[in-house]
C-alpha cells in the first residue's frame, strides 16, 4: 500500500526540517483538524522514525503507515479523539 | 518522618520497572548561555512538553543573560568544546532557534520558564529587561518545590 492510495486530509513536507520539527508540524495539523481526519508528514528527518510512532501512541491516535522512500519516510496519522 | 514521605514521592515517580514515570516533570537547570547548550536543551524541553510531561527551567548566570529581551536572538555563540569545525557544522545546521523551540513547547504543554532571582540581581537585571518567555523570577526554593524529580543541569 503506497501513501496517495490514502484519503489524506493534509500532506506536510517536512523534509529538510531538523529533529523535531517534523513531529512539531504533525502536532499542529492534528490539533487543527477534526477527528477522523488522516494526515501524512513527510521526513527526512532520522528522529521522525522513532518520535512520530512515539508521539502517537502518546496521544492515542492511529499510526496508519509508514512508507519508506529513498532519503524519507511518509508517516499517515490519524487523529482519533 | 521525613525520609519516608520522601521516599514515597520517590517512589510514586517510579513505574514497577523503575523508570521515571511517562508523565513526570522535566526539570532543567541552564547555567551555559551559548546557542550550543540552549539549542540542546530547548530540544529537550519540547520533546518532553509533546509528550505530555510539564517542564521546569530554571536559567541562572549566563542562561539569565541570552534570554534578555534585546539580544535572545544575538549570536551566543557556541561551547568552548566545540572545534571550529563544529562551530561551524552548528552554524549551518537549518533548525529552528532555541527561543522558538521554548514558545512551541510552551503551546504545547506546561512549561515555566524562571529567572533566578540571585543571577538577576546579579547582573542588575528586572523582569522587564528578559524576553517574554520567561515567566517570573523565582528564588530556588521556589524552584526545588516544582522540580519535584531529578534535576538536569545543562
Amino acid at each position: 500500500m503506497t501513501a496517495t492510495e490514502f484519503a489524506l486530509t493534509k500532506s506536510i513536507d517536512a523534509r529538510g526540517m531538523a529533529c523535531p520539527g517534523p513531529l512539531l508540524a504533525l502536532i499542529g495539523a492534528i490539533r487543527q483538524g477534526q477527528v477522523g481526519d488522516t494526515f501524512e508528514v513527510i521526513s527526512s528527518d532520522a528522529g521522525s522514525r522513532s518520535d512520530i510512532p512515539a508521539w502517537t501512541q502518546k496521544a492515542k491516535h492511529e499510526l496508519v503507515d509508514i512508507v519508506e522512500e529513498t532519503g524519507y519516510a511518509r508517516f499517515i496519522v490519524r487523529k482519533a479523539r | 518522618m521525613w525520609l519516608r514521605a520522601a521516599l514515597s514521592r520517590a517512589q510514586r515517580a517510579m513505574d514497577s520497572r523503575g523508570m521515571i514515570e511517562a508523565d513526570a516533570p522535566l526539570s532543567l537547570v541552564l547555567f551555559s548561555g551559548t546557542d550550543d547548550k540552549l539549542s540542546a536543551a530547548a530540544v529537550l524541553a519540547v520533546g518532553a512538553a509533546a509528550m505530555g510531561r510539564p517542564v521546569n527551567v530554571f536559567l541562572q548566570y549566563y542562561a539569565v543573560d541570552a534570554f534578555r529581551a534585546d539580544r535572545i536572538r544575538a549570536d551566543h555563540g557556541v561551547a568552548l568544546e566545540a572545534t571550529i569545525s563544529q562551530a561551524k557544522e552548528i552554524a549551518a545546521y537549518p533548525g529552528q532557534h532555541w527561543s522558538e523551540l521554548l514558545r512551541q513547547a510552551k503551546d504545547l504543554c506546561d512549561v515555566k520558564i524562571h529567572a533566578c532571582a540571585l543571577s538577576m540581581e546579579m547582573f542588575h537585571l528586572e523582569k522587564t529587561d528578559l524576553d517574554p518567555i520567561v515567566d517570573d523570577i523565582e528564588g530556588v526554593a521556589a524552584f526545588m518545590t516544582d522540580a519535584s524529580g531529578p534535576i538536569t543541569f545543562i
